[in-house]
């Protein structure tokens, strides 16, 4: 537990050198595509609007200089799997990214989706040393959790304190400068596998890149695609990626929940393929040209030219119809959405006060969706699009870049994780000095 | 299982690891100002060190320039065919003309104005020179003479000096110059201005006056003809002078028979006489006390 408080403190502070230094790259690893946008941060003063207000509410201090994406190689379920092939990529993507910007990056945020995530949610207690709470009161609040046993090959990737209670008033953002006898946090903790951070860590590192910070794919997207009452009432974000489906639960403006469905869109591409007997480039184009999720009347007549490339008249002239293809991708739709409604359930989704359900990723572009979605997960859904940050390229504007546009987000602010407290000064294992100083102070 | 390393496609996207260092490296501010100035800059200096290392393209270059250079000065608008002098005497200015002894015509800029008006103040006649080169190629002195103000007898013989003391000029005779005064004595040229206060307090007297002496480098005698000498004090001698000239006025005093008037203290002049007007003094004094018989 020490090691990782460590490297995340570390990669605070690599985050802190490159705000100082003003440039930092944005690295999502996705299953279908790499997306890296390169930041520029200058001060919230600089994009001041013209009434003195800065846009996005002085959200945007940063302004992308450069975007560039590309196919993603050697991930699978939003894990590396051919660490060769997708060093390769991101390698692609970071080079047009500094062309773009013509500025050279050295720190890099990451985020990506699969890693089999998992949430728990902690609480501690401790008792007050004086009546007003302080910094290292909350840190050892913090340190006082009882950390559940989560297996030795996986990692923490996010321990925010969600909630604080001072004696028995609950529901506090910040006890710091409140009184009171004892204090209370929760804190929701997600670990992932360590072996795809390490890959992760791995490739980021071949490509002389630091890593400044790490993040998961659903809380990013989460962070961007829900507007702010979503996140202060409580909404689940549904990320529908390539390769995994990211599901995110949040509420008074923090993640309480997160997981991943192993279904994406990849998956989607696959069954038409195997369906329809065309490669998988073909069976994309198609998918993304006229797949949808509810079939009506004239679908069975617009017939699809399927195309082919084998020399034979006969299979090379074959047709289908869009009914056909709804046939073959609404099932595998619906499983996905099955399995978010499982998640959802066994997080007790039900339970909070407003149930929002956003759908967002590159999957959320299928047409229908949302109607089929509300079917099964509830009426509340809506298709969301990532918040709009200053200087972003209208290619990447879509759905598909929200957990991008997220973790830019996330880079500016950042949320106080449990590693951003000090260690309490009763946990270190050096103590002599302090305690010789409050001896010194109590009896002189 | 496919090959452990996969053959390569044919197109591959993605950068090599060299290219991409390399593109990076590019990317970095100091490495690219070091590309974009650094190195045309090396390049030149690299170029002008090669060119200059040969010392006969050297040679050629300040030829070349030395002409260039030549044939724009020796254009006929620059060059200065008349030199005129212009408030000077002419034996003065026959003078000057000799000492700069200029060849033209010449060019303009071979001339060192400066350095020719110093030699041109260097002469004593003259107090200050201008020197100018006017449109037409006339290269104009003009010089402003130091006017003599009296005759200084020294050792060396006589010789003329202007109002502030500076020496204008020898003289060989003082029948030359018979309107200016004399002045002599040791230290004399330095106060000329002093003496000259003198002689215009002395005007009433100038029929009769030969000239002013300094004495013991502090005062002046003033001499008249018949040999008469006037003491003056070493301070404000001016007014001594004046109430000198006062009482002659009043009483003819120097008209009598008198060889000194001491003024050097003011307040009890002291007169000098003549042997022969001591005995007759003698002579009166006694006519009057009655004691003739003597």
């Amino acid at each position: 537990m020490t090691e990782l408080y460590q490297t995340q403190r570390s990669m605070r502070r690599m985050r802190k050198q490159a705000m100082d230094r003003g440039v930092i790259a944005i690295l999502d690893v996705g299953t279908s595509k790499i997306g890296c946008l390169v930041l520029r941060f200058d001060g919230s003063e600089k994009f001041l609007g013209a009434d003195g207000v800065g846009s996005l509410a002085g959200q945007s201090s940063f302004r992308v200089i450069g975007a560039a994406t590309t196919r993603s190689r050697g991930v699978t379920f939003g894990e590396i799997d051919a660490m060769q092939e997708t060093e390769r990529a991101i390698r692609t993507a970071v080079q047009a990214a500094q062309k773009m910007a013509n500025v050279r990056v050295d720190h890099v945020i990451a985020c990506f989706a699969g890693a089999r995530p998992r949430s728990y949610g902690l609480d501690g207690q401790t008792e007050l040393a004086e009546s007003i709470v302080t910094e290292n009161d909350v840190a050892r609040v913090l340190a006082a959790c009882d950390v559940p046993d989560y297996g030795r090959e996986r990692e923490v990737l996010h321990a925010q304190p969600v909630n604080f209670a001072i004696d028995h008033r609950s529901g506090l953002s910040d006890p710091r400068g409140q009184m009171g006898n004892s204090l209370a946090v929760d804190m929701h903790l997600l670990t992932v596998d360590s072996s795809a951070v390490q890959n992760l860590l791995y490739c980021i590192k071949r490509c002389d890149l630091e890593l400044a910070g790490l993040a998961s794919s659903s809380y990013v997207s989460g962070i961007s695609a829900l507007v702010e009452d979503e996140q202060e009432l409580g909404a689940a974000c549904i990320d529908l990626g390539g390769g995994a489906t990211g599901v995110s639960i949040f509420i008074k403006k923090h993640m309480i929940f997160s997981d991943s469905v192993r279904i994406g869109g990849d998956h989607i591409t696959q069954d038409i393929s195997k369906g329809l007997k065309v490669p998988l480039n073909v069976a994309e184009r198609i998918k993304t040209f006229y797949g949808g999720v509810m079939a009506t009347g004239i679908d069975d007549r617009e017939m699809i030219e399927i195309g082919g490339d084998t020399g034979d008249w006969e299979l090379d002239r074959r047709t289908v119809s869009r009914a056909e293809l709804i046939g073959i991708m609404r099932p595998r739709v619906e499983e996905i959405l099955e399995e978010v409604r499982v998640r959802l359930d066994g997080a007790g989704f039900d339970q909070l006060p407003a149930q929002q359900i956003v759908l967002t990723g590159g999957g959320s572009q299928i047409p229908g969706l949302d109607g089929l979605a509300s079917r099964i997960l509830g009426q509340q859904v809506r298709l969301g699009r990532p918040l709009r940050v200053q200087g972003l390229p209208q290619a990447a504007t879509g759905p598909a870049f929200s957990s991008a546009v997220g973790l830019c987000l996330f880079a500016a602010h950042p949320q106080d994780e449990w590693w951003d407290f000090d260690v309490p000064a009763d946990r270190y294992p050096a103590r002599s000095l302090k305690r010789a100083v409050k001896w010194f102070r109590d009896n002189w | 299982m496919q090959p452990v390393t996969p053959p390569q496609p044919q197109h591959d996207p993605a950068p090599s690891r060299f290219s991409y260092r390399l593109n990076r490296w590019m990317l970095t501010p100091f490495y690219r100002r070091a590309l974009r100035t650094g190195v045309p800059a090396l390049v030149m200096l690299g170029t002008v060190i090669w060119y200059v290392s040969d010392e006969a393209r050297v040679n050629q270059i300040t030829d070349t320039a030395r002409e260039a250079r030549q044939a724009i000065e020796e254009r006929p608008e620059f060059m200065v065919k008349v030199m005129s002098v212009e408030g000077a005497s002419p034996e003065l200015a026959e003078a000057v003309r000799s000492d700069l002894a200029l060849r033209l015509p010449m060019s303009s800029f071979e001339m060192d104005l400066d350095a020719m008006r110093l030699k041109v103040e260097a002469f004593n006649a003259v107090a200050s020179a201008n020197l100018r080169i006017r449109s037409g190629g006339v290269l104009a002195v003009e010089i402003t003479e130091r006017q003599p103000a009296v005759l200084w007898r020294s050792a060396d013989g006589l010789s003329l000096l202007d109002a502030g003391g500076h020496m204008v000029a020898g003289a060989s005779l003082r029948a030359d110059w018979p309107d200016l005064p004399v002045i002599a004595g040791p230290g004399a040229e330095m106060v000329v201005p002093e003496a000259l206060e003198l002689i215009a307090a002395a005007a009433p007297l100038k029929s009769r006056l030969r000239g002013l002496v300094r004495m013991g480098e502090r005062r002046w005698d003033v001499v008249l003809d018949r040999g008469q000498r006037l003491l003056l004090p070493e301070d404000q001698p001016v007014g001594a002078l004046e109430r000198l000239i006062a009482l002659d006025t009043g009483r003819d005093m120097l008209q009598r028979d008198i060889t000194v008037v001491d003024f050097r203290n003011p307040r009890r002049p002291t007169v000098r006489l003549n042997n022969n007007a001591i005995h007759e003094l003698q002579t009166i004094r006694d006519i009057e006390s009655g004691d003739l018989a003597r």
